[in-house]
């Protein structure tokens, strides 16, 4: 009866235990490494890093074994280890014009300087399940030598920024630390760099879903894929007693900039527009999602009706991380008992006074 | 303070991984700033950098964080949900108030320095030398009128409350009385207008002139506010419907207690209940001082209260 809602120390010590043994599994099956997870589930550390917002393979993979492959729960294991560590400061902005490129595609031209470069990609694959993959042991695959990549390899928004046809991203004149939203709330109305750490930072199938409803009609902002590069970039660091920057590390990246038609508007002329998306690893929908809903919240920007979802910015931008969702979604399952006992009160009181009022009419007649 | 004072190792958690009460010095600082400027204007709702805590959104984060801050080694620590003891996340949230602080907890309401609460304010009358936490959910109590917070702030700053009157009075237009039953807006200081936190409204008048400090943490939404003690808490009403608390017909089935809030406990299928008191010391501190409620023999035959207690 009752006893189950109340829960001990011993309850929750026992569910603990349970949730152990239900990660190990079968124990005549080999445990999981983390090691297996970081080189073979890249694609999921990839979102987890994203979405948990730390560059960090192993503790995304550790966080995946760890959540049992749940990846909101992975993330939130990330995002709970990455607020205990301290911030010794900002990086200067990622150069991805000087990534160390492995895939390079634009939508927008046949070729261009640098070529496309098709590299690892599931977009040709037929997706027919691949019996042979059960079987383990084989030889390790190997992928041909190929040439290296163009040293130049301009960005095209660069390219098309040079002929005036882009409108220009120019960086603020007194440039200061980036808006951090782990450390300070969300202010409304949001500036550039909030929004796209909390789009960065975002769900995936939220802002895909947003960035769908863009194409659809909700929000439409006729976008190209002008450029999709992925590959190593070099984090720089400028530490106060050094005063000049030093290489820190690599990170991998995937980088989207859409192309938006841009009708012109009263001293304006019209040109391309773009919406950006940035993403750690492999994550190429994510990027390309971001910069649609990006785009779609600069309506403001270019004079344009904020009538859909993806460009109401408090909308998008309040109910994008899946920690926050997944957290005040899950309190519902904690205790509402006095809250529920005040509106049980309240509503047989006014079945009562219903009833009684019926009954009242009767009497007259 | 002595010398050894932040020098780190005296801030240990117990098993020394984590800094006392688990958040960094630095961030406790930037909450007791913003706790600052919430007591200095009751009832605005102070943004602060709530930071990710190793527990889910909506579980009480906003009140954890407030209670990181403000704790030191001598405070006694109590957490309620629902008004108990031992409902499970009360339980979860002092075993970490255990492990990454090793203070002194305690079930005893006159025991507590810090009460940190979900959804009730204990019923024996609170002092000025404890401060009661409140974890909030939604701390915008004109957010399901509006659900922009550019424009809420705006209402706020103007002390525009016309939508929120409007909404009570359309309530009473179609039903007779104002239906909120909890988190049911009280104005502060005759200032801002306030959620009180999903606590029925039942409590509201606790607040009102409350010696001890309210301090409420919101996490998800990241905002503090507070009401210092002594001040002035309304529950809105209007002149012709004025204010009024749930009233129970029946007492505590275990303790005979009148006047206080209760749970209703489904004994069987057959539809009998009872209703106990939602605040569990309080109910157990009358039972052992001889009150036995008209129920008491009943429940002891099906094993109510449950003897497997908690403990502290």
């Amino acid at each position: 009866m009752y006893v189950a809602t109340k829960g001990g120390e011993a309850a929750i010590e026992g569910s603990h235990a349970l949730i152990a043994e239900e990660r190990r599994g079968d124990p005549s099956v080999p445990e999981l490494e983390v090691d297996q997870v970081r080189e073979q589930l890249g694609r999921a550390v990839d979102r987890v890093m994203t979405e948990g917002s730390l560059y960090d393979p192993d503790l995304a993979a550790l966080a995946i074994k760890q959540a049992q492959g749940d990846m909101v729960e992975a993330i939130f294991l990330l995002r709970a280890f990455r607020t205990t560590l301290p911030r010794f400061g900002a990086a200067a902005p990622v150069d991805t014009a000087k990534m160390t490129i492995r895939r390079r595609i634009s939508a927008a031209f046949k070729d261009l300087p640098g070529g496309q470069v098709l590299g690892p990609t599931y977009d040709y694959t037929h997706r027919l399940l691949d019996f042979t993959l059960a079987a383990t042991g084989r030889p390790a695959p190997e992928a041909p030598e190929a040439e290296p990549t163009d040293a130049q390899m301009p960005r095209v928004s660069d390219i098309l920024g040079a002929e005036g046809l882009m409108q220009p991203e120019t960086p603020p004149e007194n440039p200061s630390e980036p808006f951090d939203l782990s450390r300070d709330p969300m202010s409304f109305p949001a500036d550039r760099d909030q929004r796209l750490q909390n789009l960065f930072r975002g769900d995936e199938g939220f802002v895909l879903a947003l960035g769908y409803a863009t194409q659809r009609g909700y929000g439409r902002n006729h976008p190209f894929a002008g450029e999709i590069r992925m590959g190593l970039v070099e984090v720089e660091f400028t530490p106060e007693e050094l005063g000049f920057s030093i290489a820190i590390g690599e990170m991998e990246v995937t980088e989207c900039q859409m192309i938006n038609q841009f009708q012109g508007a009263k001293g304006v002329r019209p040109m391309f527009t773009r919406g950006y998306g940035l993403a750690f690893g492999q994550s190429e929908r994510k990027t390309m999602a971001m910069a649609l809903v990006d785009r779609a919240l600069r309506a403001d920007e270019f004079g344009e009706d904020r009538a859909h979802p993806p460009q109401d910015e408090e909308f998008v931008l309040s109910h994008s991380d899946n920690v926050e969702a997944a957290g005040f979604v899950s309190h519902l399952k904690l205790p509402h008992y006095v809250d529920f006992q005040s509106e049980l009160n309240m509503l047989r009181g006014m079945r009562a006074a219903a009833e009684a009022a019926e009954r009242q009419p009767e009497a007259a007649e | 303070m002595n010398a050894t004072a932040g020098s780190g190792e005296a801030f240990l958690s117990v098993d020394g991984s984590y800094n006392f009460a688990y958040l960094d010095e630095q961030t406790k600082r930037m909450i007791r700033r913003t706790l600052l400027k919430a007591i200095a204007i009751p009832g605005y709702q102070a943004p602060f950098g709530g930071r990710e805590m190793p527990m889910a959104y909506g579980w009480g984060t906003g009140g954890i964080q407030v209670t990181a801050s403000i704790i030191g080694m001598d405070d006694v620590l109590k957490v309620i949900d629902q008004g108990a003891d031992d409902t499970t996340n009360a339980v979860s949230i002092r075993r970490f108030f255990r492990r990454v602080a090793g203070v002194q907890a305690t079930e005893e309401t006159a025991d507590a320095t810090i009460i940190q609460t979900r959804h009730r304010i204990p019923e024996l009358p609170l002092t000025e030398d404890q401060i009661l936490v409140y974890q909030v959910p939604m701390p915008e109590p004109l957010r399901r009128l509006e659900p922009r917070e550019a424009e809420t702030r705006k209402m706020h700053a103007y002390a525009e409350y016309g939508l929120m009157h409007v909404k009570l009075y359309e309530d009473i237009a179609r039903h007779g009385e104002i239906t909120a039953t909890y988190d049911y807006p009280v104005e502060v200081n005759a200032r801002y207008v306030m959620a009180p936190s999903p606590i029925p409204k039942f409590d509201n008048p606790k607040m009102q002139m409350m010696p001890a400090l309210q301090l409420f943490g919101a996490g998800r939404e990241k905002r503090i506010y507070a009401v210092p003690p002594y001040t002035q808490v309304k529950s809105l009403d209007f002149d012709d419907h004025p204010f009024k608390t749930q009233v129970f017909a029946d007492p505590c089935g275990l303790c005979g207690a009148e006047g206080v809030f209760l749970d209703e406990v489904i004994l069987d299928d057959k539809g009998d209940r009872m209703f106990v008191c939602s605040d569990s010391d309080h109910c157990r501190g009358r039972r052992e001082a001889g009150h036995v409620g008209p129920r008491a023999a009943a429940a002891a035959a099906l094993g109510y209260p449950d003897s497997e207690g908690d403990e502290a």
